[in-house]
């Protein structure tokens, strides 16, 4: 519990240091992202992203692969270095939902064995358990399962689950969808919704998947290394945007510095338009 | 005839329970292998102690301390994986040991031996033995939550770098206490076949560790008495009741 309140706290220090967000803008807003840049080696992968986060909103970021998602995301969980600045209010508690992929399966652990890790660590009592992994709709049977056995929609559930551990203020989910059929993705996004009214959380989350976005998001990021768009879904998600954001990325797939050059020389171009 | 229990004996059990333990992390860190080849940086620093006149048993601890910050430190810098930083270490380490361990000690720190224990040695053994114990009960739910997801853990509040080296550390120490009966070359059989038998057999990690464990300190009973009825050399003995009982657990696992 100490350390994890402790982790929290350094979070806020750094948050505060640079001293750009006075705290009663936090009354409304639960994250400020300023000039945000991310290089890995000389690439630059993200550029001067900026955003503001609202209380209780659904922040969808869309783009095509390689554009940048998940790398926002490990920023605003300060888990890679970056320059600008991401502030997150006071009270901020987060729970992050990675890739399915990402995770290992084959550890000889049940679901339980995994949430327990992370109340223990955190201090939560193992009603808690119980309750979270009633709020995504895991029984106590699928609690016993190897997370090795689990169908790909129940293990997406227990990432949920485990999120919501901890009571958090705010869900970062990565591509919550990805490699789940059309039916399972409804519902984890009908999940979602409920989740947010329930608890009072505040939703980050990154989709290639366009087709949900207007009827989930509050607030919609365009991000194709800079953000294309920001704002309504309904205003930001026009036809022009979109066919910035999905026509150039498959020709700059490769990674010749000459096709870079394109890249480079396209983004000067849209700029200007 | 068979089995008598001596310092010697006890000695190895606490030992096989926590090679058992520490096994079974490094199965689920993919680490095992080369957590056994990590055991001869042990080499150099137990050929030095023998020069120089002191225990082997603290030469082996200091090389495997110093080589297990190395590799920590390697890894961090480098971005390799552990494997790989300890298989550069390791070689190294074995070439150096080789050249600067007298011959005659030579084999004994490779495959281990049944000498005398004074009960000193003994308590000294089972206080390290129940360091490494405690370690993996107090470390297991962020060593978990590191093996499933780094980034998971890292935003739980989790010292993942940490972690990981406190890990190395009581690995380390594991292998110490592994020498001393089974040697530089064998130490890593204890810490491998158990948790391999272990993983036939379950699919939680409570009844992991203490199959693991388990299977780890019946090796060691049936590799003892089997050499005292027959006079075989100890070491290569548990090592091979090790792996007559991980062929009996796939037998177990196919009904």
């Amino acid at each position: 519990m100490q350390k994890h309140f402790k982790k929290r706290s350094q979070l806020h220090s750094k948050a505060s240091s640079d001293g750009s967000v006075a705290s009663n803008e936090f009354v409304k807003h639960a994250l400020f992202v300023r000039d945000l840049n991310v290089f890995f080696g000389d690439h630059h992968v993200l550029q001067d992203v900026s955003f503001t986060l609202k209380r209780g909103e659904t922040f969808v970021i869309i783009g095509p692969n390689g554009s940048g998602k998940t790398v926002l995301l490990k920023s605003l969980l300060h888990l890679i270095p970056f320059s600008g600045s991401v502030t997150w209010s006071p009270d901020t508690r987060i729970g992050y939902v990675p890739q399915k992929i990402d995770a290992d399966r084959h550890l000889p652990i049940n679901l339980e064995n995994l949430l327990g890790a992370k109340a223990a660590i955190l201090g939560c009592s193992r009603k808690e358990i119980f309750s979270v992994s009633e709020d995504v709709g895991l029984d106590a049977e699928t609690l016993k399962t190897p997370v090795g056995h689990l169908s790909g929609g129940n293990f997406q559930k227990a990432l949920i689950a485990f999120a919501l551990l901890g009571d958090p203020t705010v869900i970062i989910f990565d591509e919550p969808t990805a490699s789940l059929d059309e039916l399972a993705e409804e519902h984890v996004y009908d999940l979602m919704d409920v989740l947010r009214k329930k608890r009072g959380l505040t939703i980050v989350l990154v989709s290639h998947d366009l087709s949900l976005v207007p009827a989930l998001a509050n607030t919609v990021l365009c991000l194709n290394k800079v953000a294309i768009c920001l704002g309504p879904p309904q205003e930001a998600l026009t036809k022009e945007i979109f066919a910035k954001l999905y026509q150039g990325p498959h020709k700059f797939y490769s990674h010749s510095s000459s096709h870079r050059k394109i890249l480079d020389q396209r983004h000067h171009d849209d700029h200007l338009e | 005839m068979g089995l008598t229990i001596t310092p010697a004996f006890l000695l190895a059990i606490s030992a096989a329970v926590a090679t058992g333990i520490m096994g079974a992390f490094a199965q689920m860190k993919k680490m095992t292998l080369a957590g056994d080849t990590m055991s001869h940086i042990a080499l150099p620093g137990i050929g030095i102690a023998i020069l120089w006149n002191i225990d082997p048993l603290i030469g082996a601890a200091v090389a495997l301390a110093i080589g297990a910050i190395f590799i920590w430190k390697l890894e961090k810098a480098t971005g390799l994986s552990t494997e790989t930083m300890i298989g550069v270490i390791f070689a190294s380490a074995l070439a150096l040991g080789t050249l600067v361990t007298p011959s005659e000690a030579l084999i004994g720190a490779l495959f281990g031996g049944t000498g005398a224990v004074s009960l000193m040695t003994l308590f000294t053994y089972v206080a390290l033995s129940l360091l490494v114990i405690a370690y993996a009960w107090i470390e297991r739910n962020r060593l978990i939550l590191t093996l499933f997801n780094a980034d998971l853990a890292n935003v739980t509040g989790v010292n993942v770098s940490r972690v990981n080296f406190l890990f190395l550390l009581a690995f380390a120490l594991t292998l110490v206490l592994g020498l001393r009966f089974l040697g530089a070359i064998l130490v890593g059989a204890l810490v491998i076949i158990p948790a391999a038998i272990g993983r036939q057999l379950t699919e939680t990690l409570p009844s992991f560790l203490f199959i693991s464990a388990g299977s780890s300190v019946l090796s060691v009973i049936f590799g003892y008495w089997i050499s005292a009825v027959y006079g075989f050399q100890l070491g290569p003995t548990v090592v091979l009741a090790a792996s007559a009982i991980f062929l009996v657990s796939l037998l177990k696992k196919r009904m």
